[in-house]
C-alpha cells in the first residue's frame, strides 16, 4: 500500500470531530487509528489570543516531508494533519493529527512522533497577544528534548 | 530583481512582508535592504535566520531573477 499523507493548513477555525468521522470512513485493513487534538490554552487571562503565521508552500511542504518520514518509519495506512493558522482564540483547535496503522502501537506511537516535530520543528512563526502587549514566542527546551526523544 | 517575503519579527520590524527588490544575487540584495534600513539589514543576518530561495533553504550566494521568491525566515517556532 502507498500512503501519502494530506496537509491542511487553514486561517478559518474547524471542527475536529468531523475530521475522525471522515479519517475513519473507508478502511478495510486499518485496525488503529490515533488522533491528537491540540487547543489554544487562554493562560489564565495571560494570552488573549494566539497568531501563527505560516509560509504557504514552504510549510505545508516541510510537514508533508515529516508525515512521510512518520509514513515510512512505523508503516502507516495513512496520516492527516490540519494546522490552524492566522489568529486563534483560546479554546478553538490548533491542530489536528491523525494516523491510521494495522494495530495500535504504530498509530499512537507516529502521532507523538508527529506532535514532538510539529512543536519544535515546524516553520511557524508564533505571536502571543497578552495584557501586557505581544511577544514572538520560541520552542521551549522541553519541545526540543521531547522531538530529540526520535532521534535515538 | 526579486519578490522578498519577510516573516516573524523580521516584518514587524521592517513594516513590510513582500516587496519587489532590484537586486541580481543575494549579496546584492541584502545591500540594497541595508543601505535602505540598517537595522532590517542587521537583523536579517542575525542569528538563526535562514534563506529560503523559491522555497528551498540556500546557504551561501544564489543569483536572482525577476521571478525569484527570497525569503527571509527568522527561528521558527513551531506549531
Amino acid at each position: 500500500m502507498i500512503a501519502t499523507p494530506t496537509i491542511t493548513l487553514t486561517d478559518q477555525p474547524f471542527e475536529p470531530g468531523l475530521l475522525v468521522t471522515a479519517f475513519c470512513t473507508d478502511r478495510q485493513e486499518t485496525g488503529a487509528i490515533a488522533t491528537f487534538v491540540g487547543l489554544a490554552r487562554a493562560e489564565r487571562g495571560a494570552a488573549a489570543a494566539l497568531e501563527l503565521e505560516a509560509y504557504p508552500g514552504f510549510t505545508d511542504a516541510a510537514i508533508g516531508e515529516i508525515a512521510q518520514a512518520a509514513i515510512d518509519r512505523f508503516n502507516l495506512h495513512d496520516v492527516h494533519i490540519v494546522h490552524r493558522t492566522g489568529r486563534i482564540a483560546p479554546g478553538e483547535a490548533i491542530v489536528f493529527v491523525a494516523t491510521a496503522a494495522g494495530h495500535r502501537r504504530a498509530a499512537f506511537e507516529a502521532c507523538d512522533f508527529l506532535m514532538d516535530y510539529l512543536k519544535s520543528r515546524a516553520p511557524f512563526w508564533k505571536k502571543e497577544h497578552g495584557p501586557d502587549g505581544v511577544r514572538w514566542i520560541e520552542p521551549t527546551d522541553r519541545d526540543r528534548t521531547d522531538a530529540e526523544r526520535w532521534d535515538r | 530583481m526579486a519578490r522578498v517575503l519577510l516573516f516573524g519579527r523580521l516584518a514587524d520590524q521592517a513594516g513590510w512582508r513582500d516587496r519587489v527588490v532590484e537586486a541580481g544575487d543575494l549579496a546584492s540584495l541584502r545591500a540594497t535592504l541595508s543601505a535602505a534600513d540598517p537595522e532590517l539589514g542587521e537583523a536579517l543576518s542575525g542569528p538563526g535566520v535562514q534563506v529560503a530561495v523559491d522555497k528551498a533553504i540556500v546557504r551561501g550566494e544564489r543569483v536572482l531573477t525577476a521571478a525569484t521568491e527570497v525569503a527571509f525566515l527568522p527561528p521558527m517556532s513551531g506549531g
